[in-house]
């Protein structure tokens, strides 16, 4: 006599971790993401301990020690009016990040809006569509610097600058995400079931964009990054004497043979900053890309 | 594909109408007066109403708009405040240095880019590879006025090879003009270069996982001709359709670097007019990168749509 | 001719190696047909494409031998399988559409397997394309030939495959799912082709395939796998009419017949085990309704249930010897 088979169940696998666990741990092991993370760590630690490392006077001058070389009393040299550049390059960290980051996090908040109701509101995609194409035919830094010098030199207006100009690429790429969820059929069977569309957005089209959205977010921070230091450089960022890395750069480059040490720090700083972004996004976007693969 | 042509340039009209809105907008946002500017610092009230008649700056908004774009259509640019000049003439004075320049830099970017991104992906995770992708990692995450400016110590300072600023026409002499352009423009497509190595990597990683290659395999095809003929045409497609932001990002770049080297280009006329308060100027010249963009974006696609043959045999 | 020895082959994951073909074995005549059956992740075209060592070099492992006229496949130096593939073996895969390369024409991408191994020029290839395209029944071949395979339907697209692969007239052709992605009234038409190629050119063909009706009425023999094993290696006629294997015999039964009056069709009960999570014993024995106590204590082998007959199930055999 033969038994009947039990057949497996569920029941009997192993217990799965929860995704955002699975999902934790494959960044942590990779090593982009890692190495990224620490840079930007040591930098945001810096920066935000700038008053506790430093004397807390970016701007205290110091005739006496005019172009002073690099030395055990002053780190980074100091510039043609004395100050302490690494002093200045620490300070500058706060405004050059706080400038990337909000400037990101604000572009992607426009551009989640403008995608998702783009993609939502058929009627409406076409002509946000062109508006957007209208902005994209400019280079962001153009657009940027006309915006900024609309708004005068402030670090709100260079904020609000860079995120404008950043807000179509993240409209472009969130609709792109929505338009696939939307197609899908158990957004039809949500729709059916009498889910109004506000709840259909927030459950299932939004999480599905935030992998993309949040690679581009470190993108665009390392753009802005870039771009801040840019529009800094040009004299359209935040006024002097307020130490930003772009500023720091612009006022030593007349003593860039005599003094080096003026313009290298920042630079170098800059370089680091948006390498260690680079390098989180590339992380984030190697672990988080193909799992966006929406299950179906 | 006659079709497809007329079917891009229609939809570039909106475009290219909106952007001429976007332009005109973005100035009036501008705080400052330029009648008051222009008038100069002696001025009394008297002179400047007058200098803002003569300027029509005090007409309603939506009247400026339609003079201006109604003088648009008839090729009439307005006239630069600060240099007292038809700015469609300023513009053509400076477009030939901004085009070399920026072409340059296209021409060194395209097939470098390219180059490295295909040997990190046929390399795959070989030092070959990170090798090419840490490179292409420092391109994107240095600013380029700052290497800009290490460059001009390393090789006009120190060495004397390039020289550190200004343009010489090419009609004076090749030679001259192009070492006064390598450095700006190698400078410049730095950051091109990465993004493109990068981007051309992940393509043709992409397309090495297709089935077609697996195909390719099957048939006894050679690993070099698997590539060069069947991997990388399929790659080249998708790195042509990103050229358009490539050479966006460059003339945005371009603007920092032609401060740099002291070249008078585009990128220049505009800074100097943002400051200014060069209205017309500005206008004229955001206006014509955007116009420029938008027919750049549509050659694109028509070059795009007649190499996949998808598109092209429909 | 082809001889497939104690195949395992496995593949690298984050955590380690998994095994996804264990020790399969089996051997092929010249200008035999052998068909090969078995559920999604059973291994079949895990190991059709062992064969040809089509898997990616980096995190792929495989043991055994393949031997192909003397020579072990595995073991061969690259360059020498580069020139058995295409030319002795050929190979058609399932996705016509995405298998065939987009940007080239139809006549380049048959004419290069011409100029690869036999050194035709351009011209010379493209003339013998056009006579392929006639061999598989595409009409107007000569106006074809320039076509570019997305102006071709998935029927037509599956027949430059298959012009593709006789090219040189390989002594092995190994479809691997060749019909699954048309429609059926294709299905047939292409089957009907491989049968008439397989006489005119006097190849063996291997046929692989989820569905064992469209692989019983076109094999002789017919190997079913389970779980990257085998598990029965029968003639057509014998899986058809009198399957050993209890998973065979499922199979058969899912086969929804015109004339039977079925209130519900039939699927075997469970799902294929995880290939990192196999369960211990025998393979089948979780979904299976013969098995005992012994089946998932220990892995059972397989065995001559009768000439040319094998079958990896001890109870059944010992059933079937009862019964004599």
């Amino acid at each position: 006599m033969t038994d009947a088979a039990m057949p497996s169940s569920a029941a009997d696998d192993p217990p799965r971790p929860s995704r955002l666990r699975v999902l934790a741990r494959r960044l942590w092991r990779h090593r982009s993401f890692r190495l990224g993370a620490g840079i930007v760590a040591v930098i945001v630690i810096l920066a935000l301990a700038a008053p506790l490392i430093t004397n807390g006077q970016p701007n205290a001058m110091s005739l006496r020690n005019r172009f002073a070389p690099p030395s055990a009393e002053f780190w980074f040299g100091a510039d043609n009016f004395g100050r302490d550049i690494f002093t200045r390059v620490l300070y500058g960290a706060r405004i050059s990040l706080w400038i990337g980051f909000a400037s990101a996090v604000l572009a992607a908040a426009g551009g989640a809006l403008v995608g998702m109701a783009s993609a939502w509101f058929r009627r409406l995609d076409g002509v946000i569509m062109r508006i957007m194409d209208a902005l994209l035919a400019f280079p962001a830094i153009l657009l940027a610097i006309g915006i900024n010098a609309a708004l005068g030199p402030q670090v709100s207006s260079v904020i609000i600058a860079l995120a404008s100009a950043y807000v179509p690429r993240m409209a472009r790429i969130v609709r792109a995400a929505a338009l696939v969820i939307r197609e899908l059929d158990y957004v039809d069977a949500a729709r059916v079931s009498g889910a109004g569309a506000r709840r259909i957005i927030f459950r299932h089209i939004l999480p599905n964009c935030l992998a993309p959205l949040l690679v581009s977010v470190t993108f665009v921070f390392a753009y802005a990054i870039l771009a801040e230091a840019a529009l800094s450089f040009l004299g359209i960022g935040p006024p002097p004497p307020q130490p930003s890395w772009g500023n720091i750069i612009a006022e030593g480059r007349d003593y860039s043979v005599e003094a080096w040490w003026i313009m290298l720090f920042p630079g170098l700083a800059i370089s680091f900053a948006a390498l260690g972004m680079n390098l989180l996004g590339d992380g984030l976007r190697d672990v988080l890309d193909p799992r966006l693969k929406v299950e179906a | 594909m006659p079709k497809l042509i007329a079917f891009r340039i229609a939809q570039a009209i909106p475009v290219m109408f909106i952007v001429a809105v976007l332009t005109f907008l973005l100035m009036h946002l501008l705080p400052g007066d330029p009648a008051t500017i222009i008038a100069g610092d002696m001025a009394d009230q008297e002179a400047i109403e007058q200098v803002r008649r003569d300027l029509g700056l005090d007409q309603p908004v939506l009247v400026q708009l339609w003079l201006w774009i109604t003088n648009l259509v008839h090729g009439d640019f307005g006239r630069s405040l600060m240099l007292n000049q038809p700015v469609a003439e300023a513009v053509a004075e400076r477009l030939p240095v901004t085009l070399s320049l920026t072409l340059v830099a296209f021409a060194i970017t395209v097939p470098v880019g390219i180059f490295l991104g295909v040997i990190a992906a046929v390399w795959r995770d070989t030092w070959a590879d990170s090798a090419v992708m840490m490179l292409a990692l420092v391109g994107v995450s240095v600013p380029n006025f700052w290497i800009a400016i290490l460059s001009v110590i390393l090789f006009s300072v120190t060495l004397g090879w390039l020289p550190s600023a200004g343009y010489v026409p090419i009609s004076t002499s090749f030679w001259g003009w192009l070492s006064s352009l390598i450095q700006p423009a190698v400078v410049l497509a730095l950051f091109q270069i990465g993004y493109l190595a990068r981007m051309t990597r992940s393509a043709m990683l992409e397309v090495l996982d297709q089935d077609y290659i697996r195909t390719a395999r099957a048939k006894g095809v050679s690993p070099r001709v698997t590539i060069a003929k069947h991997a990388f045409r399929n790659t080249l497609m998708q790195v042509v359709t990103v050229s358009g932001y490539i050479f966006s990002l460059l003339i945005g770049g371009s603007v920092v670097i032609e401060q740099i080297f002291a070249l008078p280009g585009i990128g220049r006329l505009l800074v100097q007019a943002i400051m200014a308060r060069d209205y017309p100027v500005v206008q004229g010249t955001m206006l014509l990168l955007g116009f420029a963009f938008v027919f750049i974006n549509i050659v694109i696609d028509l070059i795009y749509a007649y190499v996949d043959p998808r598109v092209r045999y429909d | 001719m082809l001889d497939v020895q104690n195949l395992s082959v496995d593949f690298r994951v984050d955590s380690g190696w998994i095994r996804s073909v264990n020790g399969v074995s089996f051997s092929l005549a010249p200008k035999a047909s052998l068909g090969i059956v078995g559920e999604s992740g059973s291994g079949k075209s895990v190991t059709a494409l062992s064969i040809l060592r089509l898997h990616a070099q980096r995190t792929t492992r495989m043991s055994g031998a393949i031997r192909f006229d003397g020579d072990d496949l595995l073991r061969l130096p690259e360059r020498r399988l580069r020139e058995m593939r295409g030319r002795d073996i050929a190979m058609i895969f399932q996705d016509p559409m995405h298998s065939l390369n987009p940007v080239l024409t139809i006549g380049d991408q048959i004419g290069e397997t011409l100029r690869i191994h036999q050194g035709l020029d351009v011209a010379a290839a493209t003339r013998q394309a056009v006579d392929l395209l006639d061999m598989v029944r595409i009409p107007d071949a000569a106006r074809r030939i320039a076509d570019f395979p997305h102006q071709l339907s998935g029927g037509m697209r599956q027949r430059v495959m298959i012009a593709m692969a006789i090219a040189c007239r390989p002594r092995l052709l190994i479809a691997d799912e060749p019909t699954t992605a048309l429609d059926v009234t294709v299905q047939a038409q292409i089957l009907d082709l491989l049968r008439d190629l397989r006489e005119d050119i006097g190849m063996a063909v291997i046929l692989i395939s989820h569905d064992l009706g469209l692989v019983a009425e076109f094999a002789e023999r017919v190997l079913v796998m389970y779980a990257g094993e085998l598990v029965e290696d029968a003639p057509a006629r014998t899986i058809f009419e009198s399957p050993a294997h209890p998973y065979s015999e499922g199979l058969l039964r899912a086969i929804p017949s015109p004339d039977e009056d079925v209130h519900r069709l039939y699927a075997i009960p469970g799902r294929i085990p995880d290939p990192g999570n196999r369960p211990p014993g025998c393979n089948f024995a979780p979904r299976c309704e013969l098995a005992q106590p012994a089946c998932r204590a220990s892995e059972p082998a397989l065995e001559d249930v009768a000439p040319g007959h094998l079958v990896r199930c001890p109870v059944k055999l010992a059933a079937m010897e009862a019964a004599r």
